[in-house]
């Protein structure tokens, strides 16, 4: 062939209708296909090949390929298609494609992205990257080598990035004469290995990228095969019924908030239609509302699509930050903080199970752990192996923890809020990119209730704000005496109050435990969340524990909101308190008596930030209490809240 | 009870259902609340004044609105459209200090105009900022104040002090020199000066073979350098944004935009560009087989140089001693798409920057250029 028969060429229709031209091309469909196969199957030919076909080469391009060609092409004085493809300069030298590259070209009806990716095994990491943002994967084979490792391990990622449509390429037919039989043997064997895939559909064509052959245009040696060209496959293909008729979901990227009159929530539609009117509800809060107008700067609209990039203006002012995801009513997506998940690792640096990474999902990033990598599935064969850590290019089964719950869907679900990446959190390196299988929490669909009277109306009709006053310190330092003090004050003042001490809690809630360091954790645990409940129902909350471990006070502050949680160290020397000793405790406890007793053969972390130090040696249990009142009104907690 | 209001509400109700497309019943739940509200006025049925009234005033709040856009199928441009805004709010959402730089060229005032979108009703966040190497064509320094001015956008020019105080230029120090530092040099400096930890950027992946590997997140070290080798993994939508202190983001959101794409909607959008796109009479001399424009007296002329008229557009925007310009008689948009389409050499080639080896590009991203 020579270069005039494939160089730039026009269509008629731009000469004499420019204006109807730009009309029919802005209606043209889209599509993203990826090409995979191994170095020699002729990827980057094909690609150059539809490229060169679609006249989308210029003379200056086409000028600099021929140079090129003689230098390091593969085809002798041929024009070698792959070096229109094969961008990085390490790639044109060495002849290979290391990286993804994405391509474009354009038909009369569609407008097409190819992702353009390597073939080794150490590329894996580039071929789910172009397969993530793919709806066809075309794979090559060479005709005369025909199903191998390699197109397993592309098939397997392929399935795995969540593709449904595959198109094998049966490749350099024209070595093998269009052998009609070896196409039905390679077209046998690739259905056979493909079944447990998981692929919507697969077509196969019998081509020659070099010559042409069924690529764009049917080829004369092939006469026997009846089915599409590729191109006529890729202009046709459906990739849009499928998506269609699932559950609403806007991933809430922004809030849009321009003036106090205007508050939007930006992002784009994940999947499924909203219109004005409808319900919808937020998870994870479970807040609902109704969309009251879908803002865009073209007009409002009277109905969003998938893939459309929106902003929601709500009936209610209801809470909804960036992270969130607003969902239909009927099928919203699921909230959970544990998963099972298909990770698979893109790091020189291996995967550490236990270690915190950031995992980032289309809208929020969260910190986490992989709990467990469950095993490692070989790319190659798909056998499962035991492993302990996943090295750069391996996919492991992983079960994964986040410190709160989010909201989203099983990957084979929605490939929009199923998926997720992992970030080291000292280099900031994307580390791993997974696929959420499912939650490991049972309760992952109840939607949490949306109670319409929340915290701030319980306290604001006590007119009040809900703290919790925890008071630490050592047996017999005084702690309840002063804590039953303060309730007493703040109870004359009209607050709303309740005290936590061992005494009622010991005897009932908590009653099945005992004093080893375990069951003292425990016993921290149950106080805390109690204390919770009842900030919640907008209490002030006495409570009154030895709690001698930093770390449980500390989860008890974390588990309250900013300024909730005030820590009052009720700081009685040892001596002191065993001087005391009230209860008789410390004698019985130093004769051996009582075992794990604190301050004695079990350890007391003093607080290193209480808001409140009370030292019960230069001050009576009233002066305490009077000092820790004044604090709270210095600080604004008995302000009418 | 006026049997006549019921009536004449029905009817504009259905008119409005016939023009925008929407069911009588969709009209009906949010004149009434009620789906089936309307076809039960319809068969005779009553309703209180006040509801009347709320409905009637509702109705012609819809009316009004009746322009409302109808979605179809998203198109191409649609769905590119649509990427390009999720990338931008990413960025806001994410990044600490962002900024648009905005080269006053095509590609930016598309860029510009989906910021716009993007953000709608607010202002686009961030600030415009052009890297002004002094040689510019002058109209483009007066499209850009305007531009900004027009938008309410604050923008951030920066020029080279270093390269102005030695008298850099094209002319003097030639192209590779005067685009070092006056273009990369200075929009290093910019970056730093004001520590933006993510800059917007117009290119395209269809420009230049090294940038059809870049990320949409293009990972920039404290010296601003691209490392090619070592780009992070982005898959899905999904970006990551994280940077250290020092480090930066160049974001490409036009990636996966062609020529065609753009000039396709800028005429779609009606997007304001430089008249330098469209052709005119201007003053031209051909120098090495290239067309300059005698932007001002600033360029020497040759022996037996002598500027003249002839009707010319330009094909890209920069310096105007290094843009080549075409001979055209492309004085719309459409026309100029026409030529466009009809020509024969790719978009680049009017730069003079581009054309020594196959992988220069690459070699001045590395180091820092746009």
């Amino acid at each position: 062939m020579s270069k005039t028969d494939y160089a730039y060429e026009t269509d008629a229709r731009i000469a004499g209708d420019i204006l109807g031209y730009l009309e029919s091309h802005e209606q043209k469909s889209f599509l993203r296909f990826l090409t995979c196969g191994s170095v020699d199957d002729g990827k980057s030919t094909l690609i150059g090949r539809l490229l060169y076909d679609s006249k989308m080469i210029y003379e200056d391009q086409l000028a600099s390929i021929e140079s090129d060609s003689k230098k390091v092409g593969t085809q002798g004085e041929g024009l070698d298609l792959a070096l229109l493809v094969d961008g990085l300069a390490a790639e044109r030298e060495q002849g290979i494609t290391i990286d993804v590259a994405y391509r474009f070209f354009s038909t009369e009806k569609r407008k097409f992205i190819v992702a353009d990716t390597p073939g080794h095994e150490q590329y894996t990491r580039n071929m789910a990257t172009g397969a993530s943002t793919a709806d066809v994967a075309i794979v090559l084979v060479d005709a005369r080598h025909g199903v191998q490792v390699q197109t397993r391990r592309h098939s397997f990622i392929a399935s795995l990035l969540g593709i449904r449509h595959v198109v094998l390429a049966v490749n350099k037919m024209d070595l093998l004469d269009f052998s009609q039989s070896r196409f039905n043997e390679i077209e046998e064997e690739y259905r056979g290995f493909a079944k447990d895939l998981g692929f919507g559909e697969i077509t196969c064509i019998p081509m020659s990228a070099l010559n042409g052959d069924n690529v764009t245009a049917r080829g004369e040696n092939a006469a026997w095969y009846k089915g599409q060209t590729l191109l006529e496959y890729l202009e046709n293909v459906d990739v849009l019924s499928e998506k269609e008729g699932r559950p609403f979901r806007l991933p809430v990227q922004w809030v849009n908030r321009p003036n106090l009159d205007f508050r939007g929530f930006s992002g784009t539609v994940a999947s499924g239609h909203i219109k004005p009117g409808e319900e919808i509800i937020v998870i994870p809060s479970g807040k609902r509302s109704r969309v009251k107008e879908i803002v865009t700067y073209g007009g409002n609209l009277d109905e969003a699509v998938p893939d459309q990039a929106i902003t929601l203006v709500l009936e209610d002012e209801i809470d909804i930050s960036r992270g969130d995801v607003i969902c239909s009513t009927d099928g919203p997506a699921e909230q959970s903080d544990q998963f099972m998940t298909h990770i698979l690792w893109m790091s020189q640096q291996e995967m550490f199970p236990g270690r915190q990474y950031l995992f980032k999902t289309g809208n929020k990033t969260v910190p986490g752990s992989i709990t467990a990598l469950k095993h490692t599935v070989n790319v190659n064969d798909l056998n499962e192996d035991a492993g302990k850590t996943l090295h750069l290019n391996e996919v492991g089964v992983c079960n994964i923890s986040l410190i709160q719950p989010i909201a989203f869907d099983a990957y084979k679900d929605n490939r929009k809020t199923g998926s997720f990446i992992v970030i080291d959190r000292l280099t900031n390196e994307t580390v791993g990119v997974g696929m959420i299988d499912f939650s490991l929490r049972r309760a992952d669909n109840v939607v949490w209730q949306d109670l319409e009277v929340g915290k701030a109306q319980r306290a604001s009709q006590k007119h009040q704000k809900p703290a919790a006053l925890w008071f630490t310190g050592l047996s017999g330092s005084g702690k309840s005496t002063i804590a039953n003090l303060v309730e007493k004050k703040l109870y004359d003042m009209g607050r709303h109050t309740y005290i936590l001490d061992g005494d009622n809690v010991r005897h009932g809630l908590n009653k099945d435990l005992g004093f080893t360091d375990a069951d003292r954790v425990e016993n921290i645990r149950r106080v805390s969340e109690t204390a919770k409940l009842m900030l919640d129902a907008g209490l002030m909350v006495c409570v009154s524990f030895i709690s001698p471990f930093r770390s449980e006070r500390q989860i008890a502050r974390s588990m309250m909101e900013d300024g909730e949680f005030i820590e009052v160290h009720v700081d009685t020397p040892l001596e002191v308190a065993e001087m005391r000793d009230v209860k008789g405790l410390y004698a019985k406890a130093r004769a051996g008596e009582i075992k794990n007793f604190t301050g004695i053969d079990s350890p007391y972390e003093e607080p290193m930030h209480a808001e409140i130090t009370i030292n019960t040696v230069d001050m009576s249990a009233e002066q305490a209490a009077e000092k820790i009142v004044t604090w709270l009104a210095a600080n604004g907690y008995l302000q009418e809240g | 009870m006026n049997n006549m209001q019921i009536s004449e509400l029905v009817s504009r109700a259905e008119k409005l259902a016939g023009q925008t497309g929407q069911s009588l019943s969709t009209i009906s739940r949010k004149l009434l609340n009620d789906g089936k509200g309307l076809a039960r006025l319809k068969d005779g049925g009553q309703l209180t004044l006040k509801t009347l009234e709320s409905a009637a005033q509702k109705l012609a709040e819809l009316e009004q609105a009746g322009q409302a856009v109808t979605p179809k199928a998203l198109t191409h441009l649609d769905r590119l459209e649509a990427e390009s805004i999720h990338i931008m709010r990413e960025v806001v959402a994410q990044c600490q200090n962002p900024v648009m730089l905005y080269s006053v060229g095509k590609d930016s005032a598309v860029m510009l105009h989906l910021a716009i979108k993007a953000f709608y009703p607010s202002k686009p966040p961030f600030p415009l900022m052009h890297v002004d190497t002094t040689w510019k064509f002058r109209e483009m320094i007066e499209f850009r104040d305007n531009m900004a001015k027009g938008l309410g956008m604050k923008l951030i020019t920066h020029s080279n002090p270093d390269g102005i105080a030695e008298g850099v230029g094209p002319f003097t120090h030639g192209s590779a020199v005067h685009t070092d530092i006056m273009k990369t040099q200075a929009l290093k400096q910019a970056l730093d000066m004001h520590k933006f930890d993510a800059a917007f950027g117009g290119a395209r992946r269809d420009e230049e073979k090294s940038r059809a590997k870049e990320r949409v997140f293009s990972f920039r070290n404290a010296q601003h350098r691209w490392d090619p080798k070592n780009q992070r993994p982005e898959l899905w939508n999904i970006y990551n944004t994280n940077v250290a202190k020092g480090e930066s983001m160049r974001v490409f959101p036009l990636s996966n935009w062609t020529e065609l794409d753009i000039w396709q909607y800028i005429y779609k959008e009606q997007i304001p560009l430089p008249g330098l796109y469209l052709a005119a009479k201007r003053p031209v001399v051909e120098r090495d087989g290239t067309l300059i424009m005698v932007d001002d007296d600033r360029m020497p002329l040759e022996e037996g140089e002598v500027p003249e008229e002839r009707m010319v557009r330009f094909r890209t925007l920069g310096c105007y001693p290094l843009t080549g310009a075409v001979e055209s008689e492309a004085t719309t948009l459409p026309e100029v798409i026409q030529e466009m389409l009809l020509t024969t050499t790719s978009e680049r080639q009017g730069r003079v920057i581009d054309s020594d080896h196959g992988a220069s590009m690459e070699d001045k991203k590395a180091e820092g250029y746009f």
